[in-house]
């Protein structure tokens, strides 16, 4: 039976099905987050299952796949969505009677994020894309401050736009190969010239639809908003899971239709120049930062330009998927660092009552787990050694080297001396400046089990980054051609 | 190919209908002759795709999107405090007409360019039932999860809408 392979999902959506309705009769916080996370352990022993049991191979006649590519991405988006959701449970106190349906979206929203990954058609994308982003979007609008209402309204709208462009781009790409299916297109598009002018247009919308789910330049306008009014575990999510699946299904779709000669050189170039754009804007734009969720917001906007370097060197070298596997490293590790961040930025802010940075101003004194771990994340961030960071871009810049694009991994660097400006500022005021008060910050124990997994993982792959980097290889093998 | 005068001139004269009322979405004032606009434009949609033999998606639109869709959303307009305030105009306003039109231009050359595959009349025996077995055939799974997606959409505008408890 083919349909076995469909279980995670299966499993997500049945655990969303019943938090809901055990809701209606047992309105409990505690049972509805254990249901959740019940849901996630049962879809990631079944993506294990699959995995090491030989599960590889297709369902539904060809549109959803299993293979290492879609289940790394699964291990991934599911150990996010885990931490998310353990990361939210003080910020579920505060949702007055509706954290069943906060958490059933979280996982509906993970339901999407794995289905991206594994999908293997045009039109299923398309549905797995609105799957996860329709529940981000309630998400975002959750709290009900008019902060969180302008978050949802404008990640709703940037979101239906985009939603717009992206299928407009695929009815290109179906005029001109006949097919919804990837390798058709692949199979159409290489069978003539395939860099005709209905294909590259078709090629340029799907990246601008991918690329508000990458949150990447130009369409980055709605991210430090939606980052500072949705509920910081909620921006968590926007920020790792969202974003690990924009890049799943772009390179899922680039690499498996676009990939005719003519037309990759066309899309590595187009990504190269929204490399350094993301990059830039997004390293500058978080220097006058005073919030430190619109601080990460922009820190994700750069980072997305890092993964994009990955993207654009992905098809420099034939029979080389450096760039592809740099690309699945740099988000695993990214998504371990950032949750990191932001659950420490979650507990922190969840005690000080503020935002704003100045607030964070001694930290060190007040909570020496937290901002230890904040700081190290930051450095993780920007790329300095011992941490996962480091050999992240590494990785990924080493790809876009042996690709040609020595340029390009001239321009990340600088960025990464940028952006230690404003990473180093905030664990200066957190380490240097005296506290406001000395009365300690304290940690519960549900939300520091995230935090200190994410930290872990940041410090041991910084340490020992060989095992992802094969996992992330192997994955990305998928595309080897 | 379309040929013969009748179905090329219902083409013309739908498709200006069409393009022509989408425009009027755009331009209108107000509010409410814009969801009107928008719903001449679902029916002369419809009648492209029955020009296209396309029948089951020329009714499949009228009822969905003419019937349904559009009565809804000139409910929503008519329910929401001041329907009848003007459309409010952004400063970008010219440079966002010239960028449409600069794009508008470059896809309406590649559309005219590209060599489209084209289907001679009667590819299918019956629409309905080649989508039907499309469905639950090859697009089952973006089928069913479509049924999920409103399911969340339906959780999520409740949510939203609630008042405190």
């Amino acid at each position: 039976m083919s349909t076995v392979r469909f279980g995670p999902e299966l499993a997500l959506l049945v655990a969303a099905g019943l938090v809901v309705l055990v809701d209606l009769a047992y309105p409990r916080r505690m049972v509805s987050l254990a249901l959740g996370l019940l849901g996630v352990a049962a879809a990631a022993v079944w993506t294990l299952a699959l995995g090491f049991g030989g599960g590889r191979g297709s369902a539904f006649q060809g549109t959803l796949l299993v293979d290492n590519f879609s289940l790394f991405f699964a291990v991934l988006v599911l150990a996010v969505t885990g931490a998310v959701l353990l990361a939210s449970w003080d910020s579920l106190r505060a949702m007055g009677g509706r954290e069943a349906e906060y958490v059933a979206l979280m996982l509906v929203a993970a339901t999407g994020a794995l289905l991206l990954a594994g999908v293997n058609d045009l039109i299923a994308i398309f549905i797995a894309l609105e799957l996860t982003s329709v529940p981000q979007y309630i998400l975002a609008a959750f709290s009900r401050t008019n902060r969180s209402s302008e978050a949802g309204l404008k990640y709703l709208l940037y979101g239906a736009i985009s939603s717009a462009v992206l299928l407009y781009g695929m009815a290109f790409l179906y005029g001109a190969t006949g097919t919804t299916s990837l390798p058709g297109i692949a199979h159409a598009l290489s069978a003539h010239d395939g860099r005709t002018a209905a294909a590259v247009v078709g090629m340029v919308f799907v990246a601008a639809g991918f690329g508000f789910k990458m949150a990447i330049v130009p369409f980055q306008m709605w991210v430090p908003d939606v980052y500072q009014g949705a509920p910081t575990p909620v921006s968590a999510y926007l920020s790792v899971g969202s974003k690990a699946a924009g890049f799943a299904v772009a390179l899922r779709v680039f690499l498996t239709a676009l990939r005719v000669d003519g037309l990759a050189t066309d899309w590595a170039n187009m990504f190269a120049v929204l490399a350094v754009a993301s990059m830039t804007i997004g390293n500058v734009g978080a220097l006058w930062q005073r919030d430190i969720k619109r601080l990460l917001g922009y820190s994700s906007i750069a980072q997305a330009g890092n993964l994009l370097v990955g993207l654009a060197a992905a098809t420099a070298t034939r029979g080389d998927v450096l760039g592809a596997s740099g690309v699945l490293f740099f988000v695993a590790a990214y998504a371990f660092t950032n949750l990191g961040a932001f659950i420490a930025v979650i507990a922190l802010s969840h005690r000080l009552g503020s935002d704003e940075i100045d607030a964070y101003a001694g930290a060190w004194r007040r909570s020496p787990l937290l901002a230890v771990v904040l700081a190290f994340c930051l450095v993780s961030l920007t790329g300095i050694p011992p941490t996962a960071g480091f050999w992240a871009k590494l990785y990924i810049f080493n790809a876009a080297v042996r690709g040609g694009m020595v340029w390009l991994a001239v321009i990340g660097v600088l960025n990464s001396v940028i952006s230690a400006a404003y990473y180093l500022g905030v664990v200066g005021v957190m380490f240097m400046r005296p506290p406001a008060e000395e009365r300690r910050i304290s940690l519960s124990p549900v939300v520091g089990l995230p935090l200190i997994v994410a930290a872990v993982g940041t410090l041991a792959f910084g340490l020992v980054p060989g095992p992802l980097i094969a996992a992330a290889e192997h994955a990305a093998a998928v595309f080897a051609h | 190919m379309l040929s013969g005068f009748g179905p090329v001139s219902a083409f013309w004269l739908l498709a200006v209908l069409a393009v022509g009322s989408a425009l009027m979405v755009v331009v209108a004032r107000n509010l409410l002759h814009a969801v009107l606009w928008l719903i001449l434009h679902f029916v002369a949609v419809a009648g492209l795709f029955l020009l296209m033999t396309a029948e089951f998606l020329a009714m499949a639109q009228v009822l969905v999107y003419v019937g349904a869709v559009g009565v809804l959303v000139l409910f929503a307009v008519m329910l929401t405090p001041s329907p009848w305030s003007e459309n409010t105009e952004g400063r970008l306003g010219g440079v966002a007409v010239l960028l449409g039109g600069c794009l508008a231009a470059v896809l309406i050359f590649v559309a005219a360019r590209t060599p489209w595959a084209q289907v001679t009349a009667g590819g299918f025996a019956s629409t309905a039932q080649a989508i039907g077995r499309a469905l639950i055939g090859r697009w089952a799974l973006p089928f069913e999860i479509a049924s999920v997606l409103l399911v969340v959409a339906m959780i999520g505008s409740i949510v939203l809408a609630r008042g405190e408890d």
